[in-house]
């Protein structure tokens, strides 16, 4: 190599190395995170041994007694027809939510410069919305609204909406920022603007959102469920506290197939808009 | 009169940074000015200003004669509806095609509703076919933007900002992002629209040989005070070193290419 000699490069002095910082990090961190480990385990009386021998133990039980017998079987109309009004519940609220994140996203996001306190108010009410878990409010609502389909579909639609605000403001954010000072540089007003810049550059990762939290409410509604009575819900608690472990079984592997069926399908839309 | 005229402007960005310090000049129409200096130098902030992106802090701008720095929203808007603009990264909506990128230019002049929900008139789509068909883009106008290449995507832009009907076009590095026979074909393009529809230019460039090559009046800028404005025959190799706070054999320049 012309031009470089073959002479040592001085290192840096009296500077610990970049090399050395990042070892020491990383030891600190592991011995952070087992202290941690161990002095909750002290604190909860919980012994990882114990936890991992019960395993098989717990699994052999659910095959023995969660396995759908031909009890379970004979009901399955009543359990899919349960099922299809969850799902159902969870698209119509994640639809809701959605128009309604839409437009708070509108307001608080820095694109389009509305107001900067109405922003600020604006992910204030998203943060507090999202970060009380849906079970929290579904619990708060049955003061209200006692065990009914409401209280169900108000727990989910408040976190949903908390979620979607904040997503659809990052995304916003992040993909239209570059086409919003372009179209406002051509005198576009704000309308014209969100319809011609924001929603078009934006439309894929939106769509993306509104179907992943499908698929999350459809899991969580069975939860919820429980909780108001209402639902999947309903169903499994029922069977499960008649010990009739066989259907309870079947309601769960009927969810589990709804939701890889949902997450197949929007897969596919996601592959089509993107 | 002159199209533009700064006096005294001054920016102070969340009153600490200074961007701009007591900037006069004044462009007359028709004319192709090329605006230099060293990144952070205020050379965004200047065209921004023009189009109120950025709103000045101190001085006046006379547009037309009239001071633009009081303009309230709707005389903002008609400012923006007369003055095209062209960035570096294109800032086009990458998801749609062509032809609705170009008819974007349009959206100040017509009512909030028609351009929202996308209505043109055929008059309307006929210019902007005309335009596509100048810059040489007629085959790829039902093509989505994400689909193009660097220098088509500045076409683009560059047929929007016509579609404008502008008096005067901002470009703020038009071909940073470009490769030499991008950047030509773009540089072309805009001084032809200079000379034929006498429509003038304002650019900011990097690039110094383009500039002079380009461009009757080259204004230098450092820290955010204007230290050159004149023809690029009297731009000295000093000079340009005073403007990049640089000394001999710093610059791409001395390179010798």
């Amino acid at each position: 190599m012309p031009g470089v000699s073959m002479e040592k490069a001085p290192i840096p002095e009296n500077q610990t190395s970049v090399f050395v910082v990042r070892k020491r990090t990383f030891t600190l961190v592991f011995l952070g995170v087992s202290a941690v480990f161990a002095i909750s385990s002290v604190v909860t009386d919980y012994n990882v041994i114990d936890g991992f021998v019960a395993i098989p133990r717990a699994v052999s039980w659910i095959a023995e007694n969660f396995v759908p017998d031909k009890k379970a079987w004979s009901r399955f109309p009543n359990i899919l027809e349960k099922l299809i009004e969850t799902a159902l519940l969870s698209v119509a609220v994640t639809v809701c939510a959605a128009v309604c994140a839409l437009f708070s996203a509108l307001l608080g996001t820095k694109t389009t410069k509305i107001n900067p306190w109405i922003g600020r108010g604006v992910r204030i009410v998203a943060a507090f919305f999202r970060n009380v878990p849906d079970v929290v409010w579904a619990i708060l609502l049955l003061f209200s609204f006692g065990q009914n389909i409401l209280t169900g579909f108000f727990a989910l639609f408040f976190y949903t909406f908390g979620v979607l605000t904040r997503t659809f403001i990052e995304t916003i954010d992040e993909v239209s920022a570059n086409c919003v000072e372009a179209l406002r540089a051509t005198g576009a007003n704000l309308l014209q603007t969100v319809f011609q810049g924001i929603l078009p550059s934006s439309a894929p990762e939106i769509v993306s959102w509104i179907l992943y939290m499908i698929e999350t409410n459809i899991r969580n509604s069975t939860l919820i469920g429980v909780l108001t009575a209402t639902g999947i819900g309903y169903m499994f608690d029922l069977y499960y506290k008649r010990m009739d472990y066989g259907s309870a079984g079947l309601v769960v592997i009927s969810i589990v197939a709804l939701v890889i069926l949902i997450e197949t399908i929007s897969n596919q839309i996601r592959k089509a808009i993107m | 009169m002159p199209v533009l005229k700064f006096q005294n402007v001054s920016k102070v960005y969340d009153n600490v940074t200074k961007a701009l310090t007591d900037v006069s000049f004044s462009v007359e129409e028709g004319e192709f000015v090329s605006v230099i200096g060293p990144s952070g130098s205020g050379k965004s902030t200047l065209l921004r200003c023009v189009n109120r992106l950025v709103d000045a802090t101190q001085g006046s701008i006379l547009l037309d004669g009239r001071d633009i720095t009081r303009a309230d929203k709707n005389e903002i808007r008609r400012i923006r509806k007369r003055t095209g603009m062209i960035f570096q990264h294109y800032n086009l909506v990458d998801r749609l095609s062509i032809i609705e990128n170009v008819l974007h230019g349009r959206l100040g002049h017509k009512s909030a509703l028609a351009g929202a929900v996308g209505h043109f008139t055929e008059r309307e789509k006929e210019d902007a076919f005309r335009i596509l068909a100048k810059l040489g883009l007629t085959e790829q106008a039902y093509k989505r933007c994400d689909e193009l290449s660097g220098g088509q995507k500045q076409r683009v832009g560059i047929a929007r900002s016509l579609m404008q009907e502008p008096r005067l076009i901002l470009c703020d590095e038009p071909i940073a992002s470009l490769d030499p026979s991008s950047a030509k074909v773009i540089m072309d393009h805009l001084s032809d629209i200079n000379k034929t529809m006498n429509i003038t230019c304002i650019l900011n460039l990097h690039q110094v040989d383009v500039a002079m090559k380009y461009s009757k009046r080259i204004i230098g800028i450092t820290l955010g005070r204007i230290v050159y404005d004149g023809p690029p025959e009297r731009l000295s190799k000093s000079k340009i070193h005073e403007i990049y706070q640089s000394s001999e054999g710093e610059l791409i320049t001395d390179a010798g290419c």
